[in-house]
């Protein structure tokens, strides 16, 4: 075995699973997995811990996946991280946790990510559970949003003995765990609803079609129905489009709607009652995650897909495996290139979109270099459906409904970071409704931060 | 569970229903809506609230069958329950919002559509209970399908109209709007609720005659919260979510050409499903039925 290299994970063969919804990726077993373990060193100063935004202790765990020890292993996880199974899945390791990694300065970094699915998914077959929650106190606590920041302050604050009850927009708890990312990538009953049982385990009541600041407000939730104080988890999930002609034609979502559709609704499956277009060629704007889970659940659907995005490979926001993933099914992708119009048919269904070449000129506010338009390089490309995926901003319905709650001028609510404390007494705010448009690790690591901000302030109460 | 506690058929294909759900009723406003589920797999469904008891924990909905869920909703019976409810939803009508003295002295007059008639009741009853008097143009095809008449006729100064003349003015809600004008009655705001066509025209008129219209838009809808976008519509030049920024708008300002062309995005897949689904292996397409 070479140690330089990382075991290779097993995954669909990209043709067939371009024609399927299963997970790509078929996961470490256990010859795999300790084999992948032994190539850690376990360093004294171990650099892919500074790089992961929970601080897990990395070579803790994987020094008991190489000793065999699963339990051992999900233990030392469960200290710092609540959703392994998904962040093992779904964290952008390259930039994180690997990224760091010793091993990656001269060959490849160890398979953090995989070692620690591995890890969580063992453990939920061996039916390893959580640790119970302590003696109840009866204090009530509110926590309003069901995706990672939400799911991870409850599970604490409900460890720590508090009565919790999660407040869900959806009909259905996970946020964009559940209606964002797809079934090939997150498997939704086999993964997220067993990481949502487990938080339920622990007697967190879940309450799904309740709209903060519509069914009942946060005030109200704290004046009228005892809770003593309260966490915003509500995520960032407005869209945005473009505003260029056309944008109004049939055939032209947002990645929102496109995704909610097949994900939410289950509409990818041929017996579901939610309608979804199955374009026969589609462009998808943008560059991010969002962006290739719309244009590999479009191109599952069966349509020719292209990612048009206005920098280069290089500023792909992206995880890197998912760009990989995405130019083995046969995505192509169409760089510094950006849409400025979009055409309809006679019957108002989008036919074209005139795109323009970009280059990239200095660099901008975010340190990437700025792209510009290069002048008389429109040309077409022939579609009948057109994907949005320029990001999303926090939903104002909390902020405006709620008295006293300080936003920025992105719309996002301002809370500290250490302990998630709002501008509002006994209100807490964390993940992407703080961030906006961020990383499950990082909601899920401000949701437990909020939970120990939120036990502290009850205590002194 | 959100349990139906009476179910009425109002015309044939169009029920009412009175459900538990203390949250929605709690919080309703006239012009807001919800949005329910029938069972575990089913679409997301909106419709407008028509009534709400808040001290009960019930609201009141008034729906017509249009294709495969609306049709399950139908088959549902007293004691059984919706799978989801959730709301309300959207905007209150902006007259909830103004000093009651003022509304008193305004002269509005609303029309009702089809089914739209449920949602007017809603505003009427509350205005009644303000001690506001308005006039009500109600319109249907034809008499039979004419409903919640003496509902409505108890809250407002009614009209009724139908196509066939039937019963009431003959001809449709523009006529008899019309009619009254030329009657010399003058109002100072319509509201009209209905069918997208019905409000297309109504806007039509009474831009000629020079007053402020309120419509109540229908698009379609995802998740109703302001995160997909499905529901975009164009008012005054700008991109509005009819679910949040809505369901009421300036009827002026709309741009009812492209809001019934989004209308007809899952015409097709849509009738086809159903079909498929009613027909089984008959169905088999070709005959211009699904679009
Ligand atoms: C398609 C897609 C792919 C992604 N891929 C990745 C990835 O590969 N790796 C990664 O790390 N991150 C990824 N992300 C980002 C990541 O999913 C988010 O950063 C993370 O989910 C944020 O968690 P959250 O708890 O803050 O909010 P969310 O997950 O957005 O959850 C918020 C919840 O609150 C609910 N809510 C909102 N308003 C209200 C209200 N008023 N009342 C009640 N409930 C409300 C919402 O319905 C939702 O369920 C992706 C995001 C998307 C959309
Ligand atoms: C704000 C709002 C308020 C409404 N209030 C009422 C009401 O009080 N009474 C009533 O009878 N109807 C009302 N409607 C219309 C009602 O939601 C549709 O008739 C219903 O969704 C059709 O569902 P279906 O499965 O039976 O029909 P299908 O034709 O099988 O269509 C199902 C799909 O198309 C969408 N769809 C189809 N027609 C419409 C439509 N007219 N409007 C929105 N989405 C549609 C549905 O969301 C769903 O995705 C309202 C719509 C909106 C947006
Ligand atoms: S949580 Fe994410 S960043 Fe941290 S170790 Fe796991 S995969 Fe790496
Ligand atoms: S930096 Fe790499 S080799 Fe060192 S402990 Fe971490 S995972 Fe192991
Ligand atoms: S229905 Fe999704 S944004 Fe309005």
């Amino acid at each position: 075995m070479d140690m330089m290299k990382k075991v290779p994970v097993r995954e669909q063969d990209p043709k067939v699973r371009a024609t399927n919804f299963e997970e790509v990726c078929l996961g470490y077993n256990r010859e795999e997995a300790e084999a992948e373990a032994a190539r850690c060193l376990n360093c004294k100063n171990p650099r892919c811990v500074q790089g992961c935004p929970v601080s897990i202790n990395i070579p803790g765990f994987i020094m008991k996946v190489k000793d065999g020890d699963v339990k051992g292993a999900y233990d030392v996880i469960s200290e710092a991280s609540s959703l392994p199974a998904v962040c093992g899945r779904v964290c952008p390791q390259e930039t994180q946790c690997e990224g760091k990694c010793v091993r990656g300065i001269k060959g490849e970094p160890v398979s953090i990510g995989k070692l620690e699915r591995y890890v969580a998914d063992t453990a939920r077959e061996m039916g390893i559970k959580p640790q119970m929650p302590a003696e109840k106190n009866g204090r009530k606590v509110a926590v309003i949003g069901s995706g990672p920041s939400g799911l991870s302050c409850a599970g604490d604050l409900a460890k720590m003995g508090y009565d919790v009850t999660i407040f869900e927009a959806l009909h259905k708890a996970g946020g964009v765990l559940v209606y964002g990312i797809p079934e090939f990538r997150l498997p939704k009953e086999a993964v997220v609803e067993k990481e949502i049982d487990n938080v339920r385990a622990l007697g967190v009541k879940i309450e799904t079609d309740v709209v903060i600041g519509k069914s009942t407000t946060i005030d109200s939730l704290i004046e009228d129905e005892g809770f003593e104080a309260v966490f915003i988890g509500s995520g960032a999930g407005l869209p945005k489009f473009m505003g260029i002609p056309g944008e109004q034609a049939l055939g032209v979502f947002s990645a929102n709607e496109f995704l909610t559709r097949s994900n939410l609704m289950g509409a990818f499956r041929e017996d579901s009652r939610t309608p979804i277009m199955r374009p026969r060629k589609c462009v998808v704007v943008g560059g991010g995650n969002v962006a290739m889970d719309a244009a590999r659940t479009a191109l599952r659907l069966g349509a020719e897909t292209h990612i048009v995005y206005r920098r280069s490979e290089e500023e792909l926001p992206a995880r890197r495996e998912e760009v990989h993933h995405a130019k083995e099914e046969g995505i192509i992708f169409d760089l510094l290139t950006n849409p400025v119009e979009i055409h309809e048919d006679e019957n108002g269904w989008v036919k074209s979109v005139t795109c323009i070449r970009m280059e990239l000129g200095e660099p901008d506010a975010s340190g990437r270099r700025r792209p510009v338009e290069i002048p008389g390089s429109e040309f077409e490309i022939e579609c009948d459906a057109v994907i949005m995926s320029l990001g999303t901003s926090p939903n104002p319905l909390i902020s405006s409904t709620t008295k006293g709650l300080d936003i920025n001028r992105r719309a996002c609510i301002i809370a500290d970071e250490e302990t998630g404390s709002t501008s509002k007494a006994g209100v807490y705010a964390g993940g992407d409704a703080v961030t906006g448009a961020a990383t499950v690790i990082l909601a899920m690591g401000a949701g437990r931060a909020a939970a120990k901000g939120i036990d502290e302030y009850l205590r002194a109460k | 569970m959100f349990k139906i506690l009476t179910k009425e058929t109002l015309a044939p294909s169009i029920f009412k229903m009175d459900v538990e759900a203390p949250r929605v009723a709690k919080h309703a406003l006239p012009g807001q809506f919800l949005i329910v589920r029938v069972d575990a797999d089913g679409e997301r469904i909106p419709l407008t609230i028509c009534d709400y008891d808040s001290e009960a924990g019930t609201v009141q909905i008034v729906f017509q069958v249009i294709g495969g869920d609306t049709h399950r909703m139908s088959q549902l019976e007293v004691g059984d329950c919706f799978h989801d409810v959730v709301g309300p939803l959207g905007r209150p009508s902006d007259l909830t919002e103004m000093p009651i003295e003022e509304l008193k002295k305004m002269r509005i007059c609303f029309i009702a559509g089809g089914v739209g008639t449920a949602p007017v009741y809603c505003q009427l009853k509350w205005l009644k209970k303000n001690g506001v008097e308005v006039d009500c143009i109600q319109g249907a095809r034809t008499k039979e399908i004419i409903i919640l008449e003496d509902e409505m006729r108890s809250v407002s100064n009614l009209h009724i109209c139908t196509d066939d003349g039937s019963y009431g003015i003959a001809g449709n809600v523009c006529v008899a709007l019309q009619q009254l004008w030329d009657e010399g009655r003058r109002f100072d705001r319509v509201v009209a609720i209905g069918p997208m066509i019905m409000m297309k025209f109504v806007c039509q008129l009474t831009e000629k005659l020079g007053v402020e219209t309120i419509v109540s838009m229908n698009p379609i809808m995802v998740d109703g919260t302001g995160m997909c976008g499905a529901c975009r519509l164009t008012v005054g030049g700008e991109v509005k979510f009819a679910c949040v920024d809505g369901p009421e708008f300036d009827g002026h300002k709309v741009d009812f050409a492209q809001a019934m062309q989004r209308m007809r995005l899952y015409k097709t897949e849509e009738g086809r499903l159903y079909l498929q689904a009613k027909e089984g292996a008959t169905h088999h397409g070709g005959c211009g039925q699904c679009g």
